[in-house]
């Protein structure tokens, strides 16, 4: 790691930036899960047809970004192999604890609903291929073959009662994520109730925009067009949840500067000094206004299919821009000033190393593997 | 089975559920001052930092470096040098911790007052890092010492983000907490802890807060004494004499 730069007191052991690039991640990806749920389960719970198209990537999409979630904690952990001392050994006072149990759960609960979705799918494979491709997806179907009317009303009905209990529960993986920063007392720049709101809504905005940008590149290199109407209504329901996502932030803020704690202060010298760029500049100016204008004329103006499909998927790549500045900005930026409230640190991540960019890099790739993977076995786009 | 053996079981098992819901709920949230009354029935660890006695000469961060093996970046004590101007300016610095004592300011301006304070873990009777450790590696001890096991450690370092103290860090070859011990190897051998058996001004004094006739129990009857970032709830159980406001 570069060497810090410091600025003022800091308590001798906060030199260093303990949580790293590697933390930002982290709530980043369980972000993307939450709010690519929440669009599968529009169409699953709440019947939005026009969001068909992308119902079932959108599940797939939440199910990679949750299997590698907790990869970057891995990477960051002192002892990686004593991490299920979280589940054998919990102490429940802590927030943390709970982690293990929330995920496994919802991992069990999207995967289940990925069966179900699927299943009919596998059924039609098994019988179509021969020998070990066909061994393979009677395997994966668990020797279920009925796909009778009354078989798919009843898959019908599981999924929509795993869809509903999926979104309460990637509220609470999320939201919970928030939590953990939301709960520490100790720094002044997270303990508020409102982290886990934010949270939630950011993530969802942050899964909306992963989506759009997704859908748009997957149908450019398959040489297909966008579907208009789930484009159309992609783009409103992102930017509804923004306008909550945004509004919370700056409530947070503003609450912070016009309370004028202690603390508030180190707090404003830190926004406009070490977090200038990514929390004034990217996270508000350019990330957010940039995309609440577009996003608003998308959804209220009448625009032609090619402008609007090209504002949507601009201001798509914005906000996950933003919300990744918002992870920024609050892990690390939390721990760029001295809980003493009288000076400040540095962090620049390195490149190669453990908690390096490269691995960043490579974890955030992976969930897009997976994606591409399962649309080998099971391909998701084949039946619009 | 007949309706009302029926309704029974079914309202046992609620009230069952219930209760767990309930007790593993409250478990969640700290219980102010309960603590305080756990531990064995004759032993409970305190610490006094005297401030109008410390001299910054910097001779207990060495001994507790070398008792503890403490790594040259991290310390789990340190001393912090305060020095306000008239006009209300306050400059505090530590250079490594003041292992090495403290040289001469460059601060220009007329100097108003200057002191030192030692700083170490508080070990809170409410301790915020052992609320928040997800496995329980950090713990009280009876006689009210927070400790880290460094072998169910997980190293993920919610507790050192947790402590408002900074007396916590990550161990660079472990990959554990560490932090002060108060020297619990030395103390339950019946020995000081080695800050306080080399501090030549005795501004640090360590002792039984429950055998009323020790020193720390005595000053902390007679003496006014504070502690550090009281409205963090989390109850230090290391008290300071001559705590100025400007101290955090």
């Amino acid at each position: 790691m570069l060497e810090a730069v410091t600025q003022g007191f800091l308590y001798p052991n906060e030199v260093e930036v303990l949580w790293s690039l590697l933390i930002v991640l982290y709530p980043y990806i369980t972000g993307l899960v939450a709010g690519a749920f929440i669009v599968s389960s529009l169409y699953h719970v709440f019947g939005r047809e026009e969001l068909k198209p992308v119902a079932r990537f959108a599940l797939v999409a939440a199910f990679s970004f949750l299997l590698f979630a907790c990869t970057p904690l891995l990477f960051h952990l002192g002892h990686p192999e004593r991490a299920f001392n979280i589940m054998f050994t919990p102490k429940f006072t802590s927030a943390m604890s709970g982690f293990g149990y929330i995920y496994t759960f919802y991992l069990i609960i999207v995967a289940l609903e990925i069966w179900f979705v699927f299943r009919p799918d596998m059924v039609r494979l098994a019988r179509e291929s021969i020998g070990l491709k066909k061994l393979f997806y009677s395997v994966l179907s668990l020797g279920v073959f009925d796909v009778s009317e009354k078989a798919l009303h009843l898959d019908h009905k599981i999924t929509t009662f795993l869809a509903a209990i999926g979104i309460p529960s990637a509220c609470v993986l999320h939201g919970y994520v928030g939590f953990l920063f939301g709960s520490l007392k100790s720094n002044p720049w997270w303990s508020t109730p409102l982290m886990p709101v934010v949270f939630l809504m950011s993530a969802i905005v942050s899964g909306i925009a992963v989506l759009i940008v997704s859908y748009a590149i997957i149908m450019k290199l398959r040489g297909k067009t966008v579907d208009s109407g789930c484009m159309q209504s992609l783009c409103g329901y992102l930017w509804g949840f923004f306008i909550v996502d945004v509004t919370l932030e700056l409530l947070e803020l503003i609450s912070m500067g016009y309370e004028g704690e202690e603390s508030w202060a180190a707090i404003s010298q830190l926004i406009g000094g070490r977090l200038q760029f990514s929390y004034v500049v990217l996270q508000f100016i350019v990330c957010s206004t940039i995309p609440m204008v577009m996003l608003g004329i998308v959804s209220l103006w009448k625009l032609k299919e090619s402008t609007r499909n090209m504002l949507g998927i601009i201001s798509s790549v914005l906000l996950l821009i933003q919300v990744l500045a918002m992870r920024w900005n609050v892990v690390i930026g939390g721990q760029l000033f001295s809980k003493s409230l009288r000076g400040f640190t540095s962090y620049m991540p390195q490149f190669f190393g453990r908690e390096g960019l490269l691995v960043a890099l490579i974890l955030f790739a992976m969930p897009f593997v997976t994606m591409y993977i399962i649309n080998r076995i099971l391909p998701y786009w084949e039946k619009e | 089975m007949n309706a009302d053996r029926r309704k029974f079981i079914k309202q046992t098992g609620w009230t069952l559920l219930g209760s767990g819901i309930l007790v593993s709920v409250s478990s969640f949230f700290p219980a102010a001052g309960r603590a305080m009354q756990k531990g064995s029935a004759h032993e409970l660890y305190g610490f006094i930092v005297n401030t109008n006695r410390c001299i910054g000469c910097g001779k207990c961060v060495e001994a507790c470096k070398t008792e503890n093996h403490v790594p040259e970046e991290f310390f789990r004590t340190w001393v912090e040098r305060y020095i306000i101007t008239a006009d209300d300016t306050v400059y505090v610095d530590s250079p490594h911790g003041a292992v090495h004592g403290f040289k001469d300011t460059e601060v220009k301006e007329k100097i108003e007052k200057s002191f030192f304070v030692p700083k170490l873990c508080n070990h809170c009777t409410e301790a915020n890092c052992v609320q928040v450790c997800p496995v329980g590696a950090t713990y009280t001890t009876k006689e009210g010492v927070v400790l880290v096991d460094e072998k169910h450690c997980v190293g993920c370092g919610y507790c050192v983000q947790a402590c408002p103290y900074g007396a916590r860090y990550i161990h660079p070859e472990r990959r554990t907490a560490d932090k002060c011990t108060w020297c619990y190897h030395r103390v339950k051998k019946g020995l000081m802890p080695a800050c306080v058996v080399v501090c030549p001004v005795e501004a640090r004094l360590f002792g039984n807060l429950k055998d009323p006739e020790s020193r720390v129990a005595r000053i902390l009857r007679e003496e006014r004494i504070g502690v550090l970032k009281p409205e963090t709830g989390n109850s230090p159980k290391t008290f300071y004499v001559g705590l100025d406001k400007e101290v955090r």
